[in-house]
């Protein structure tokens, strides 16, 4: 960043009542030979504020580190040596300005996509392998122990499932009555299913889930345990008809992606909850962050599951009328994800 | 010496210092919990209308061609159904993109963040020097939907599935209390995703820079008016200091003409001197060139003078009420 080389025209220009050139403080001399820099730096600032960021040429974007660096140093002579106010101002703000650009986030909303969806999304769920693996086990827990439960005292049923389940499906059903809940509902509407399934249970326990990771995860896994026990519960009911496997199939065909997406959203809440109550060397808000940042990637994902499982709900549950295709598409949902969380790792990431 | 990466003035609860990777601290000012609530109404309206009026025209085009949701079973119903799905899923999308579109931008603000002149930006905390990551802002917006948007889903999905709505609202409204509430019980003002994210919200800056004074006609000493310089003793100007020099540089910047008289006035009292009438700026703006040589002189040396009850002394004890010191 030298000074321009002065002409022999424009030395001879200075002779003559160029009020710059009559800077009689040291300071003012200061601000003079440097002003030229910093109006550069406030141009292209400017422009990349205002989302001109193309239209800049490539030595202004690559002059903007250095012109960001001078402005800093300028800023700090300036508080050691100048009096001037409204320059110490400027610079402050200048400073500010180009820091937040220079510092500013990296990657735009799309290029983060591609990232996420690429292997960001990936790494972030295997670098909670722990949390998934106390999530299953939760969720494994509560399945059996609802199934124990209710087979032990069918009065159980009515506390672990909610009025609206238990509309016709409760203990002593027949068995046409539970087929009837399984197959033949082709003319169902997909749209009516599908949005009743994305305000349904199931989006509410993955959200809450995460979000109360934040009271050191207890409740995450209460409520895992919980909902899971309703599965139990209902799995018990169809299989005392002996419709334990078409159950099955009913379910997994928007169930192996849903109940993925609450395992999923279950150990995110737990790895904040871990890092809350141990936060080893770091500070309780630091680790706090560095967790939340990881398990929001995750939720993001979650939440994407949770549409797909909509529509597989609304949509191919009805198309698909028979058991052994719908444990096919459930089946090869399941290990679509577990393939992609797991398996898909990209190079150099 | 090292400066902490975060210290409090006393002088302002809302500022906060900032010390860049580079060492040099940065005096930030946090957004008043006002302005960020008009920031989220503006954008929240901003959101809807644009959800309203895409909706309507979409709703127009397909009546056009004789699309009909209501068309039961019919394929042309169920294309119609499964359209409206990618619908609702898109404007699902589109209220999460808004935030985060906007705020990974080089503006780091929402349309409502720049309307109330209020921008996210890193909590900068420790040596990473405040690099606001695109992950940050991912954060910190998903969060959003947890404190703001859950409360309404408690609501619609006990409408939806015929419970107890009014015990809904209340879980929904104790819910949105708390998250609500959470930037008045922490200093820096954090909402729930500010800190799960390590963000805050600041006032954008922007001075534009001003001419310098010392350098214009009079402040040489020379007076247009009175055709005569203003030369002034060492003695004259030891009676001021920094507090001073910089409510005249306020005064000659405001450029009032009576105020400018009145303080040239005041000065002149205390100086035993004083400026023909109708030559006040120029006195003034001599004046305050030579008090500014000296003090800045002084500085140099490492002597400053604060205001006009202290006398000159060495800056070790002063460094921290006129600026903080450079780091390292």
């Amino acid at each position: 960043m030298s000074a321009p080389p002065l002409t022999l025209a424009a030395r001879i220009g200075g002779w003559f009542a160029r009020p710059s050139e009559q800077a009689g403080l040291r300071s003012d001399r200061f601000r003079l030979e440097r002003e030229a820099d910093w109006k550069r730096l406030e141009a292209i600032v400017q422009h990349m504020e205002a989302g001109r960021t193309r239209r800049l040429s490539d030595a202004d974007l690559l002059a903007l580190p250095a012109l960001y660096r001078t402005a800093a140093s300028s800023l700090a002579i300036a508080r050691e040596t100048s009096l001037d106010a409204a320059l110490i101002a400027y610079l402050e703000a200048l400073t500010q300005r180009a820091w937040l650009l220079v510092y500013g986030p990296r990657a735009s909303l799309w290029s983060w996509f591609k990232g996420f969806i690429g292997g960001g999304l990936s790494a972030s769920v295997r670098a909670m392998g722990t949390e998934l693996l106390i999530a299953l086990a939760l969720m494994v827990a509560g399945t059996a122990a609802g199934w124990l439960l209710v087979a032990a005292n069918p009065e159980w049923y009515y506390a672990l499932v909610p009025g609206s389940f238990a509309d016709e499906r409760v203990p002593g059903a027949s068995r046409a009555v539970l087929e009837r809940t399984l197959f033949g509902n082709q003319d169902q509407g997909g749209m009516g299913v599908f949005a009743a399934s994305l305000f349904s249970n199931n989006a509410q326990v993955s959200i809450l889930c995460f979000a109360l990771g934040f009271a050191f995860g207890l409740p995450t896994m209460l409520l895992l345990v919980h909902n899971t026990a309703l599965l139990g519960a209902l799995l018990w009911l169809y299989h005392g008809q002996g419709l334990l496997l078409d159950l099955i199939g009913w379910l997994s065909i928007h169930g192996t992606t849903e109940l993925f997406a609450i395992l999923l959203a279950g150990a995110a809440g737990l790895h904040i909850g871990r890092a809350m109550a141990f936060p080893g060397t770091m500070a309780v808000l630091d680790a706090a962050a560095a967790a939340g940042r990881r398990s929001a990637q995750v939720m993001a994902g979650v939440v994407l599951m949770l549409v797909m499982a909509a529509v597989l709900e609304g949509f191919a549950r009805q198309l698909v009328d028979s058991t052994p295709s719908r444990l096919g598409v459930g089946g090869s949902m399941l290990v679509l994800w577990c393939a992609y969380f797991f398996a898909f790792r990209r190079s150099g990431k | 010496m090292m400066a902490p990466s975060i210290s409090r003035s006393p002088a302002s609860t809302r500022q906060r210092v900032i010390v860049s990777p580079e060492g040099v601290p940065l005096h930030f000012t946090l957004a008043s919990r006002g302005a960020r609530a008009a920031a989220l109404f503006i954008d929240l309206a901003m959101i809807v209308g644009a959800m309203v009026g895409a909706t309507l025209i979409l709703a127009k085009l397909a009546d056009g061609i004789g699309l009909n949701i209501t068309g039961g079973g019919s394929p042309a119903g169920r294309a119609a159904e499964a359209i409206a799905v990618v619908w609702i899923v898109a404007l699902f999308l589109f209220r999460n993109a808004w935030f985060l579109f906007f705020e990974l931008g080089p503006r780091g603000a929402t349309p409502g963040k720049r309307i109330c002149g209020i921008r996210v930006a890193a909590r900068a905390r420790g040596a990473g020097g405040g690099q606001l990551t695109t992950e940050a802002v991912i954060a910190r917006n998903l969060v959003r939907d947890i404190e703001l948007f859950l409360p309404l889903l408690f609501f619609i999905t006990a409408a939806v599935e015929g419970e107890d709505t009014d015990l809904a609202a209340l879980a929904g409204l104790v819910w949105f209390g708390i998250f609500a509430f959470f930037p008045f019980f922490n200093r820096d003002r954090l909402r729930c995703g500010d800190v799960i994210a390590g963000t805050w919200v600041i006032e954008v800056p922007r001075p534009r820079l001003q001419q310098a004074l010392s350098i214009s006609e009079a402040a040489g000493g020379h007076s247009t008016e009175a055709g005569s310089g203003y030369r002034f003793t060492e003695a004259e100007l030891a009676v001021y200091g920094e507090y001073e020099l910089q409510a005249l540089e306020r005064v000659l910047r405001d450029k009032r003409a009576e105020a400018i008289r009145d303080v040239a006035e005041a000065i002149g009292r205390k100086i035993g001197r004083s400026s023909g009438s109708g030559d006040e700026r120029a006195f003034l703006e001599a004046y305050y060139a030579q008090l500014r040589a000296r003090l800045e002189t002084g500085m140099r040396f490492g002597r400053r003078k604060a205001d006009k009850h202290s006398s000159d002394k060495h800056s070790s004890d002063k460094h921290s009420s006129a600026g903080p010191p450079l780091p390292g």
